[in-house]
């Protein structure tokens, strides 16, 4: 029988109260965790629709970041000569971009949760968050394959002696990979919850993930600004260029952490979460009223 | 009925939803920005729904207005009302898609609402994989799922082509399917909206006998609307008639249905439709109706020997090539009697009033009272978006003024043919 009654039932109480929207912070965690088969059974459709009908299926996980690695190589490295910070340009582009793609495929999925969902919300009910939370778990796994891949690069330079080596950093992989993840589903259900009236930011939402790439040191070390303070300080205002830098510590041995911006860069992920997650939770009890 | 004692598992109190007319959300920025800067200027906004009245714009529309109802275990009730009466309303709040103004509804036990049937089942994935996906979107886990897995399977009569991929069904598979999964959850609330619509009528029988079980025998509540009142007949024990937002009636099925049916006006000959609802989203904006006549008429009654003559305004708000108008008949009790076949209106072009004045012959209708949608389209019925679709149900009644007729008999059903022509041997 449902574990709603079985938690909830002892006096025979109700159960749910459906009562006008109030307060804040109005979200029912116990309830979400109730519908986890819910988002395991989303995150595999997901999958399926992805990639079925596709002549390469699932090898797009890996030819995607591969393709943008080797374009990156030659643009930035090859023809705009950036520094890498005397690491293997391949590697290092890898680094960052496997990182960035996470990033953006979590935002992207999840910025258009109300509209792309509009016809399954208007009938039934279960916890909206489920959604986006599911399109992120598609994207960790995506980013599994592709860390994967990266993982197997880096052995070849390595065997082959690139002059790479970890760092005490790769402790800190974890929880850089939980914070990207925690950012993007931040960033991407407050561009959800603004969609619903302003339709023009689904459009622009992919754009400026696109331009945000560039104020991050993905295909340049933020190393590289070391002579203009000015903008180096600027840079660090973005909350994704500690991780992007750690990650390459950890990995390459190279990079600029300082603790500091990351303490600001974990705030700004959790403000961003917490924020995302009001806004989504008093959009989603009124949204198929304006839709 | 299963409990002796009376548990109620549905509590509503004094429950209200609001809407605020002339506010459709879904627009961009630079429209807002636009409102805005024509608001500043005192000019009209080019964004307002055409033919709204501006002083409306901002004011509300109680779509439920004060609802009092308890319901108890293992009742199955119905729920009537005319469209727009608020009984879809009541079923998002109470399947928690939209929340209420004010008041509150207490529940005992989870719901499963089946206002659509199908709902998330994905086109790529099997039969058994949607089966899964359904009972998870409905509130299963997966482990409920596979103990009625078999009875899921065996009900939908679907179990050959249960790993072939849902998109290869036909809408009759698909359609008893997802009933199959809805009809099998374990929640102690079911909330169905017309589900029982679709389907081949063996099947809907089937789904009525099973309806009738989860409420008789397993102890479930069970909330429908329709506007089939065979169904409602057959299915509940109990039934509330809904109208303008307030119940009217709670009680016996017959005499609900009875008083339902008396919900229909033909004394109105004039109706106003700038600020009435809309069966669908986009119907009203492009093109909008503001009123309709019975012309030359002090009630909308017809004998069956007279021509309707009926009177519409519209508007449009972009130009249009070609328009296309069919009435939708019903009978009183909405059963679908038949639809006219399409008339083009025309071109149009924003910026004036226009009148239409069309004729209706009557005689082909059986005595007893009537009432139609007016549906205006794009473009071919076969690929036709909806322009406008108010819906107000247009009342009339149809009397015989052949005295060697005797009164119709409803078993006759509704049709009034011409009768046959004798050919000469």
């Amino acid at each position: 029988m449902a574990e709603q009654i079985q938690t909830n039932d002892r006096n025979d109480e109700w159960t749910t109260i459906i009562k006008p929207r109030t307060g804040w912070f109005d979200i029912d965690l116990q309830e979400l965790w109730r519908y986890r088969d819910l988002i395991t059974m989303f995150v595999k459709r997901n999958f399926t629709v992805l990639y079925k009908q596709t002549i390469l299926g699932p090898l797009w996980i890996i030819l995607n970041p591969l393709i943008t690695t080797v374009l990156f190589n030659v643009v930035f490295g090859g023809i705009a000569g950036l520094s890498t910070d005397g690491t293997p340009s391949f590697l290092f582009y890898m680094a960052g971009n496997t990182l960035w793609t996470f990033f953006a495929s979590c935002i992207n999925n999840t910025a258009n949760t109300f509209v792309a969902n509009s016809q399954v919300f208007g009938k039934v009910y279960f916890p909206r968050l489920s959604t986006p939370i599911s399109q992120v778990l598609t994207s960790l796994i995506n980013f599994f394959i592709q860390f994967v891949m990266f993982v197997l690069f880096w052995i070849y330079f390595w065997v082959t002696g690139a002059g790479i080596h970890l760092t005490l950093w790769v402790i800190a992989l974890p929880f850089v990979v939980l914070e990207v993840m925690l950012l993007g589903l931040g960033v991407g259900i407050i561009v959800s919850a603004l969609t619903t009236k302003y339709r023009d930011l689904a459009i622009a939402v992919g754009f400026g993930v696109q331009l945000w790439m560039y104020i991050s040191p993905v295909v340049y070390p933020l190393s590289s600004l070391d002579e203009s303070p000015r903008l180096r300080a600027l840079m660090t205002l973005n909350p994704m260029t500690s991780p992007v830098e750690v990650f390459r510590m950890a990995t390459l041995g190279t990079g600029t952490v300082l603790v500091g911006n990351l303490v600001y860069s974990v705030v700004v992920t959790l403000i961003a979460l917490v924020a995302g997650i009001i806004l989504f939770s008093r959009i989603e009890k009124t949204f198929m009223d304006t839709v | 009925m299963a409990s002796t004692q009376r548990r109620p598992v549905i509590q509503i109190t004094g429950l209200k939803k609001q809407y605020k007319l002339g506010q459709i959300g879904g627009g961009t920025l630079t429209h807002d920005l636009q409102s805005w800067w024509a608001r500043v200027r005192g000019k009209e906004d080019p964004n307002t729904v055409i033919g709204t009245d501006t002083r409306l714009f901002g004011q509300t529309f109680m779509a439920l207005n004060g609802v009092d109802l308890t319901v108890y275990q293992g009742e199955a009730l119905g729920i009537i009302g005319r469209n727009g009466a608020g009984k879809s309303t009541l079923l998002k709040i109470l399947s928690r898609i939209t929340a209420p103004t004010e008041g509150e509804i207490r529940l005992r036990g989870r719901v499963a609402s089946m206002l659509e049937v199908g709902t998330g089942f994905n086109n790529e994935m099997t039969g058994r994989e949607n089966i899964y996906m359904n009972g998870a979107i409905l509130g299963m886990t997966r482990a409920e799922v596979d103990a009625k897995l078999d009875q899921i399977i065996e009900f939908s009569e679907c179990g050959d082509f249960i790993d072939t991929p849902v998109k290869r069904y036909s809408s009759g598979m698909f359609v008893k399917l997802a009933f199959a999964v809805a009809a099998h959850l374990d929640s102690e609330i079911m909330v169905m909206d017309e589900v029982l619509a679709v389907g081949d009528m063996k099947f809907q029988q089937k789904c009525l006998g099973k309806m009738s079980d989860v409420a008789g025998q397993e102890g479930r509540t069970v909330l429908y609307v329709s506007h089939n009142m065979s169904t409602i007949r057959q299915l509940c024990t109990r039934c509330v008639v809904l109208d303008q937002g307030k119940i009217i009636y709670d009680g016996d099925v017959e005499q609900a249905i009875a008083v339902y049916m008396d919900t229909t006006d033909v004394n109105v000959v004039h109706y106003d439709l700038a600020k009435v609802s809309r069966m669908t989203g986009s119907a009203g904006k492009r093109l909008r109706l503001e009123s309709l006549d019975f012309l030359d008429k002090e009630s909308s009654v017809f004998a069956d020997t007279e021509k309707m003559r009926v009177k519409i305004t519209w508007r449009v708000s972009e130009p249009f090539a070609g328009i296309h108008m069919k009435l939708n008949l019903h009978f009183r009790d909405s059963t679908p009697v038949g639809i006219t076949h399409p008339v083009d209106l025309g071109a149009a072009e924003p910026g004036r009033l226009y009148t239409t004045i069309f004729e209706f012959d009557p005689s082909l209708l059986g005595e007893g009272q009537y009432f139609f949608y007016i549906d205006i389209f794009d473009g071919a019925l076969a690929q036709a978006v909806c322009l406008d679709k108010p819906v107000t149900e247009f009342a009339f009644e149809v009397t015989s003024g052949d005295l060697s007729m005797p009164e119709w008999a409803a078993g006759w059903g509704r049709i009034h043919f011409p009768p046959v022509k004798l050919l000469e041997d």
